[in-house]
């Protein structure tokens, strides 16, 4: 066979390239600049630079993008305004995730442990706390991961997709075993968020074998084309897609595959939690998005129960089971387990307008997320030496908390209300548009529910906001709860609570923008 | 033009801005009535300069985009309605401030307070003067989250757990109005303004559609309004909110519930406004006897006023799905004059409860002798509200009645008992109260201090002006409320 060299075009990848380059460079930095405190300034500048060079190159694509997109490197990649607006996305979360990564509390203690073997309170972890280690290599981690998701978001083809999704997955593998405090519920989190995050990708490559063998192909657009000389109606296509949906369903965490999101999200540092609540779920809703509308178009009606029974169950079952929460991680994730299904929800019908109504709920959603977990490491339990400790993360822990610090109960008593999508936050126009393209596809049954679902979900945000708001201080409990201040963790507080507001009562220009997202190279290309 | 309706609703929310500055808030009372007198004053002013001979058109209308690519707009306008209630809120809202003036000693808890008040007071003028029904929905949904913190804020033990009632009933509701919202967007003409209310206007929509998206929206109003069976919250809340924080709700919040029945069901929906009528008629009549029997055997005297309200709703909800001209303007009248008389009850209820810290009747005994000024107010309220002619209420009633009576006259005939059962719980609350000898604790009950006569007796002058001149309203209510009988009883025929 002979070689032919790939003609590839650079310059529309150059956002993804930036991150995952300095993300090569961070690695460099670890290995040759040795003193600490340098090396953590040099990681944290060379990461928010390179988020911020590729939120800049994203939007200078995206307005100069020019028809329906650009083909990169011969149908694996295309980079059209639906792929850029998910890159814009995940680069302002990467942006906040550098921030709470960076985030240190009074003390110095950073949300890292220094030294990621060591078991907790041993011997050399002591010793490396005393010699000021630090674990920096979290962002090029970081840098990896956003990458990795932002090239997850413009791939057009199986095999790379499974390709790129273990490229993001590995860096996450690591950043949730590395919590400083409750280090054996870390290490647990990270190994549950292995194996299933394992078990997925075979599910997913098995379902590529299937579909490669029913179709010997594996580029979206031609298995598309595939599909429809078929019609759909090759069970082994039908087993294939249902199988490559199941391990997307298991990357956004829909009920039944959401078994590990509570225990990874509680055990995971916080900061991660709020970044893989935000980013990993943003890129598993684009990667959905481009697999369903490029490539399974013509299976809608072999397809369209598999996402509406999973709707439907993943609202019921996670609204109830977060009703039963006491821990504020574990609530926060069975609330993003009934925003999957409130995602799969815009899916109904395999309407067109999630392709622009989804960019905006996951704003909305991840904004929201990125504030309640930044709130949570500013929560914290004081030991009894006065010292700072873990964060408080009991509920009963958050009594009183609206007195104690008025400004951070109310940023996250207004995160909790997007949530709920109550209007004049943008969790409501993000429920606004996802709701009406089912309604418009005739799937108000569904909507029915989400709604009812909605309504319940209320009484556990509301549950937290009465916490804080109307119960007093338990007695003698005032000195247990120590509020930490870290500036850049208000920082990030500060600029998704006001963005929250912000799209809540003027999405204008946001929905605008995510209607110019909504066409897709290829999308419905050959079913029109 | 200028936007008077807009300046309306930013007001209160500059006001309740101010009162969150540290410095407002020594000076929280004086600042919150300012506003709420210029708002007044405001209010007023478009209460004069609204053309009484075109009352069915909306006037002072202002249509602004607002987010196109949903189709919403900034559109306000009131017609005689709206207008109405606009400025039954405006009125309202100062006489609360006043009436809550030493509810709090601490100042912070107090300029919470009353920054509260004023942002709900912009979110229900913005919903009385909302033309498009995304802003109503929008309004009618944020205004749950002052009221919530009124609520549970502020108030008796039970407050919390009152505040969550309320809540769940409410969202509920609202969501499933959201659901017929965008439904009816969906089936409308869509575009950029496709949620303007002239626009969705007699469309042709599916019978089957038509009565989903009415019983959407009619389910949420007849929570807010409170009408029997989904009005239990209203009891709880009146329970332990306190009595001012009640006294708006059901005096101008439970409006919005009416208020849409009114201007958005029988509008939007008329066909199938006719086929749920003799349900919800049924609904209406057992709400009027329910609520008043309840409050017959009521001890205690806020919750026995939520439940003359169940009742009074009731009658409003009869006049209104009776689709009379007469009875039609009857509920559109009493929904303010309810307002009036209700709020002063709560309003008096309270200057009991601040006097002797209960309101369990049982307590109380012999007042008119040591108080009578207190006495006297309470009596002239309380006939008010058992509709004495005379006072505005009656009028109302009155016009439900007769307009109603052609057209379901068995339910006349039973909501009339409720009138009666009305005479009774008024009357008899009074006796135990302000007759017979009174108990020791009784002695040395101050009498109706100037503030608090400033609270009520305004209101009760606008009842008897209303009550002998109830023209200057059926005036402008009389030409909306024939557009919307005219609308409903052509999809009858």
């Amino acid at each position: 066979m002979n070689w032919t060299q790939p003609d590839i075009t650079w310059a529309p990848l150059v956002p993804i390239l930036v991150v995952l380059l300095a993300g090569a460079v961070g690695i460099l930095v670890e290995a040759f600049i040795r003193t600490p405190a340098t090396r953590r300034l040099v990681q944290l500048s060379l990461t928010l630079a390179a988020l911020v060079v590729g939120l800049g190159a994203a939007i200078v694509l995206w307005a100069t993008q020019e028809g329906s997109g650009t083909v990169v490197l011969r149908l694996m990649l295309v980079v059209d305004r639906q792929s850029l607006a998910w890159q814009v996305l995940l680069a302002v979360f990467g942006i906040l995730a550098a921030l709470l990564f960076a985030a240190r509390t009074r003390t110095g203690e950073e949300e890292f442990t220094p030294l990621g073997s060591s078991t907790p309170g041993a011997l050399d972890e002591t010793r490396a706390l005393r010699a000021g280690l630090q674990v920096t290599e979290v962002f090029p981690l970081l840098l990896f991961a956003v990458g990795g998701m932002m090239l997850f978001t413009a791939v057009t083809d199986f095999v790379f997709l499974f390709v790129v999704l273990e490229l993001f997955s590995l860096p996450l593998y690591i950043l949730v075993a590395l919590a400083r405090r409750r280090r054996a519920l870390s290490h647990e989190a990270a190994l549950k968020y292995f194996l299933l995050g394992a078990f997925s990708s075979a599910i997913y490559i098995f379902g590529v074998a299937l579909l490669f063998g029913a179709t010997t192909q594996t580029s979206f657009t031609a298995v598309q084309r595939a599909i429809e000389i078929i019609a759909g109606h090759d069970p082994l296509i039908i087993a294939a897609a249902v199988l490559i949906l199941v391990g997307l369903f298991f990357k956004l965490g829909a009920v039944p595959f959401h078994s590990w999101v509570p225990d990874v999200y509680q055990g995971a540092p916080t900061a991660v939690t709020g970044f893989m609540a935000a980013a990993t779920k943003a890129a598993a809703v684009a990667a959905l998005l481009r697999v369903v509308f490029a490539s399974f178009y013509p299976l809608e009606w072999e397809l369209n129960w598999l996402f509406w029974t999973i709707a439907i169950v993943t609202m019921i079952l996670a609204t109830l089971v977060a009703l039963v929460q006491t821990d504020i991680k574990r609530m926060l994730a069975y609330s993003s387990i009934a925003h999957a299904g409130f995602i799969l929800v815009a899916f109904a019908g395999f309407s067109p307008d999630a392709l622009s109504s989804l960019p905006f709920y996951m704003l909305a959603y991840g904004l929201a997320t990125f504030g309640a977990f930044a709130v949570v490491t500013q929560v914290r339990e004081r030991t009894a030496d006065g010292a700072v400790g873990a964060e408080a993360v009991r509920l009963g822990q958050w009594a009183g908390l609206g007195k104690r610090a008025p400004w951070l109960a109310t940023a996250m008593a207004l995160f909790l209300l997007s949530f709920a999508g109550i209007p004049l936050t943008a969790g409501f126009v993000g429920k606004f548009v996802v709701f009406r393209s089912a309604i418009e596809q005739g799937a108000w049954p569904l909507v029915l529910v989400a709604v009812l679902a909605s309504a319940a979900a209320a009484f556990f945000y509301v549950r937290l906001i009465v916490l804080m708001f109307f119960t007093d201080v338990p007695e003698g409990q005032a000195d247990a709860i120590e509020i930490e201040y870290s500036p850049l963790t208000r920082a990030v507080v500060v600029v998704t609570a006001v963005l929250t507001l912000v799209l809540g009562i003027v999405p204008g220009p946001a929905l605008a923008a995510a209607e110019d997202a909504g066409v897709m190279l290829s999308t419905l290309s050959s079913g029109s | 033009m200028f936007p008077i309706l807009t300046v309306l609703v930013v007001l209160p929310v500059v006001g309740a801005g101010v009162l969150f500055l540290p410095q407002a808030r020594a000076k929280s009372r004086e600042i919150a009535l300012f506003f709420a007198l210029a708002e007044l004053i405001i209010a007023a002013n478009l209460f004069l300069r609204f053309d009484r001979s075109q009352a069915g058109t909306i006037q002072f209308a202002e249509t602004h985009s607002w987010i196109p690519q949903i189709g919403t707009s900034w559109a306000l306008g009131v017609n005689g309605i709206g207008l109405s209630l606009v400025v039954l809120s405006a009125i309202l809202v100062p006489v609360a401030i006043l009436s809550a003036w030493r509810d709090d000693k601490d100042e912070k808890r107090r300029a919470t307070y009353l920054a509260l008040l004023l942002s709900s007071q912009a979110f229900m003028i913005g919903i009385f003067a909302a033309r498009d029904v995304f802003l109503f929905y929008v309004l009618f949904e944020a205004m749950l989250i002052p009221i919530y913190f009124l609520i549970g804020y502020f108030g008796g033990l039970q407050r919390r757990y009152a505040a969550v009632k309320f809540l769940i009933f409410s969202l509920v509701g609202g969501l499933v109005m959201l659901v017929g919202v965008i439904a009816l967007y969906v089936a409308g003409p869509g575009g950029e303004q496709g949620f303007l209310t002239d626009k969705l206007t007699g469309l042709s929509l599916s019978t089957s559609t038509e009565r989903l998206l009415f019983l959407a929206f009619f389910i949420a109003f007849a929570i807010k309004a409170p009408m029997f069976p989904v009005h239990t919250w209203l009891p709880t809340v009146a329970e332990s909110a306190r009595p001012s924080t009640t006294a708006l709700l059901v005096a101008v919040l439970d409006k919005v519930g009416t208020f849409g029945m009114l201007t958005l069901c029988l509008v939007l929906f008329p066909g199938a406004a006719h086929w749920a009528a003799p349900v919800i008629i049924v609904f209406a009549v057992i709400s009027v006897l329910y609520g008043a029997i309840l409050a017959i055997g009521q001890d205690n005297m806020l919750k026995l006023v939520s439940f003359t309200s169940v009742s009074h709703f009731g009658i409003m909800i009869i006049g209104i799905f009776a689709f009379a001209q007469t009875s039609v303007t009857g509920a559109a009248l009493y929904m303010f004059n309810h307002g009036l008389s209700t709020g002063a009850l709560f309003f008096a209820v309270a200057y009991l409860a601040k006097r002797h810290g209960t309101v369990s009747i049982k307590a109380f005994g012999g007042l008119q002798k040591i108080a009578p000024v207190l006495a006297g107010t309470f009596l002239i309220i309380g006939l008010s509200s058992l509709s004495l002619p005379g006072l505005s209420p009656f009028i109302s009633e009155i016009l439900v009645f007769i307009g109603a009576y052609p057209v379901v006259p068995v339910a006349i005939w039973f909501a009339v008992v409720g009138v009666v059962l009305a005479a009774l719980y008024i009357l008899l609350m009074y006796k135990r109260v302000f007759t017979g000898p009174a108990p020791e604790a009784m002695e040395g009950t101050r009498d109706l201090s100037v503030r608090e006569r400033l609270v009520t007796w305004p209101l009760i002058a606008a009842m008897l002006v209303l009550g002998f001149v109830p023209g200057i309203l059926l005036g402008v209510l009389h030409e909306p409320v024939h557009d919307i009988v005219t609308i409903v009883q052509e999809a009858g025929k």
